[in-house]
C-alpha cells in the first residue's frame, strides 16, 4: 500500500515516464504533470469536462484510473492542432462563437473529434446526441453544434 | 463530507494480463474487500461518492480473451470488458437483437458507452440497469468462473436485489451469452428518462414469439419498478397461445401495470410510473409484434 505504480504512456504524441499511486485519477495525473488544459468539473463523470482521447476513443478521465491509462495513447485538446481534422474543428469553434465562459470547450473539442473520425454525416440531432454528455452551463449549445456542423459539411463537400 | 476531486482510499491496484492470474488474485484476497472494474463508469464514481472500503482493485481490461466478442449460429459469446459502444456498432446487434441495441443507445454519453460493459452494468446490480431488461427477455446467461470452476447462470438468477447478485467473492463474469432468437420473433425496449442521458424512470423489454396470428410465447421485463428487473408473468400469461388483438395488448399492458412494484423516489413517484408502465408495455407490445412480423386488427 501507498506504492506508485510505474506509468508509461503518450499524451499527444509525447512519451511520459513516470509514477502514479493505485487511487490516482488519469485526470489528476494529467494535470500534475502539466496538461491544465484537462478540466476537471463535476469529476463524477456527468459533465464531460474532462474528456480525453485514449486509444481513439472519447473517454472521461475524471473516472478512469491513471494505471488504466498505462501503456496507451492520450490525446488531450493541446494536441488537437496536430491534426487536420483537429484543426479544422478548433477554427470552427473561434469562427462560429461556440465559446463562451470556455469551460466546457476543451472536452467539447474532444467528444466532437472522436465522434467526427467515426461518423462522417452526422445531422445536427446526431450532433446534439453525441455531446449529450457534455454540459456548457452557458447553455450555449447552439453555436456548438452549428461548429461541429459546419467540419462536418466541409468534410463531406471535400469528399 | 466527501469530494468526488479525490479517491480517499488506499489500495493495492492489479491489471492482469490472463484470466488465471485474475482468478488467482480473486482467490488468493476473497477474505478482503477486493473490487473488479471492468469499465469503471459506475465504480469509479461510488469510490469517489460513497464510503466504500477496498483493498485490492483488479482492472480485467489488459486481459485479452476477455476482449472477444463470438457469433454463430447459436448466438452470441460477449467477452467481460466489451466496451458497449463496440456493440452498438455491430451489425448483428442491431438485427437480431433490437431490444439489447435500443437499451445500449439510451445508456449514458458516447464517452461512457466507450468505457461501460455489459456485465458492469449487470454486476453493478442496479434497478435500473438499461442492459438488463433486454438481456432477460432474450435468455441471456453470464458465464462465472472462479479458480475452482465455472458455473452458467441465468441473467434472472444472477440478480437479487439493489446492488446484490449470487456471485461469490472468488469470481467473475467472464462472459455474457445471448442464444439467438427464433426468426419469428420481435423485440423491443422503451425507456422514458428526465434527458437522454439520465438514469431511467422506467426501461422495460418485451420480446414475442408468433405463430400465424398467434402468440405463441411472451416476455416481458420491466426495469426501476421493484429491487430488480422484474418480469410480468401473468401479463406474459395472458398473451401466451392467444390471438392477438390491439384489445388483447391492452389488457396485456393493463395486467403489467398491476403486477409492478414501484417506489417514489427523486426520480418520480410511484403513481406516475404505474401509469407510465401502463402505456410504454402497450406501445412497446405493438412494436416488438410488428418486428416479429404480426399485425394488428380490432
Amino acid at each position: 500500500m501507498m506504492e506508485e505504480y510505474p506509468i508509461e504512456l503518450t499524451i499527444n504524441g509525447e512519451k511520459i515516464v513516470s509514477t502514479a499511486k493505485a487511487e490516482e485519477s488519469l485526470l489528476r495525473f494529467l494535470r500534475r504533470h502539466g496538461f491544465y488544459e484537462v478540466k476537471g468539473g463535476c469529476e463524477k463523470g456527468d459533465c464531460g469536462t474532462c474528456t480525453v482521447i485514449m486509444n481513439g476513443k472519447a473517454i472521461k478521465s475524471c473516472i478512469t484510473l491513471a494505471g488504466q491509462a498505462n501503456g496507451k495513447e492520450i490525446l488531450t485538446v493541446r494536441g488537437l492542432e496536430k491534426e487536420e481534422s483537429g484543426r479544422k474543428l478548433q477554427e470552427s469553434f473561434v469562427q462560429h462563437g461556440a465559446i463562451q465562459c470556455g469551460f466546457c470547450t476543451a472536452g467539447m473539442l474532444m467528444t466532437a473529434k472522436a465522434y467526427l473520425d467515426e461518423n462522417h454525416q452526422p445531422n445536427k440531432v446526431e450532433i446534439r446526441k453525441a455531446i449529450s454528455g457534455n454540459l456548457c452551463r452557458c447553455t450555449g449549445y447552439k453555436k456548438i453544434v452549428e461548429a461541429i456542423y459546419a467540419v462536418a459539411e466541409e468534410n463531406q463537400k471535400s469528399k | 463530507m466527501s469530494t468526488s476531486r479525490l479517491l480517499t482510499q488506499e489500495f493495492e491496484y492489479f491489471a492482469p494480463h490472463t484470466l488465471k492470474e485474475a482468478l488467482d488474485l480473486l482467490y488468493k484476497y476473497k477474505d478482503e474487500e477486493v473490487k473488479i472494474l471492468a469499465g469503471g463508469t459506475d465504480l469509479l464514481v461510488k469510490m469517489k461518492t460513497l464510503d466504500m472500503k477496498i483493498d485490492y482493485l483488479i482492472n480485467l481490461k489488459e486481459i485479452p480473451e476477455l476482449k472477444a466478442v463470438e457469433t454463430n449460429n447459436q448466438g452470441l459469446k460477449i467477452g467481460a470488458t466489451v466496451p458497449l459502444s463496440q456493440l452498438e456498432r455491430r451489425e448483428i446487434i442491431k438485427e437480431k437483437y433490437p431490444a439489447l441495441y435500443e437499451g445500449i443507445k439510451s445508456m449514458a454519453a458516447i464517452a461512457i458507452r466507450n468505457m461501460a460493459t455489459l456485465p458492469g452494468n449487470i454486476c453493478n446490480a442496479s434497478p435500473a440497469g438499461d442492459t438488463i431488461p433486454p438481456l432477460m427477455v432474450y435468455e441471456a446467461q453470464l458465464r462465472i468462473v472462479s479458480k475452482e470452476g465455472e458455473r452458467l447462470v441465468p441473467v434472472e438468477d444472477f440478480l437479487r436485489g439493489v446492488g446484490e447478485t449470487i456471485i461469490r467473492k472468488e469470481e467473475l463474469v467472464s462472459q455474457v451469452i445471448i442464444p439467438a432468437p427464433p426468426s419469428n420473433s420481435g423485440s423491443a425496449f422503451s425507456k422514458k428518462s428526465r434527458v437522454k442521458a439520465d438514469i431511467a424512470k422506467i426501461n422495460l423489454a418485451i420480446w414475442l414469439e408468433r405463430e400465424g396470428k398467434t402468440c405463441k410465447d411472451a416476455r416481458i421485463v420491466l426495469g426501476s419498478v421493484f429491487i430488480k428487473a422484474l418480469r410480468a408473468k401473468r401479463a406474459e400469461g395472458l398473451l401466451k397461445g392467444e390471438m392477438v388483438s390491439k384489445e388483447l395488448l391492452t389488457q396485456v399492458a393493463r395486467q403489467a401495470a398491476e403486477e409492478i412494484k414501484p417506489i417514489d423516489d427523486v426520480r418520480s413517484t410511484a403513481e406516475y410510473r404505474t401509469t407510465l408502465a401502463r402505456v410504454m408495455v402497450e406501445d412497446t407490445l405493438k412494436l416488438a409484434w410488428e418486428r416479429a412480423g404480426g399485425e394488428l386488427e380490432g
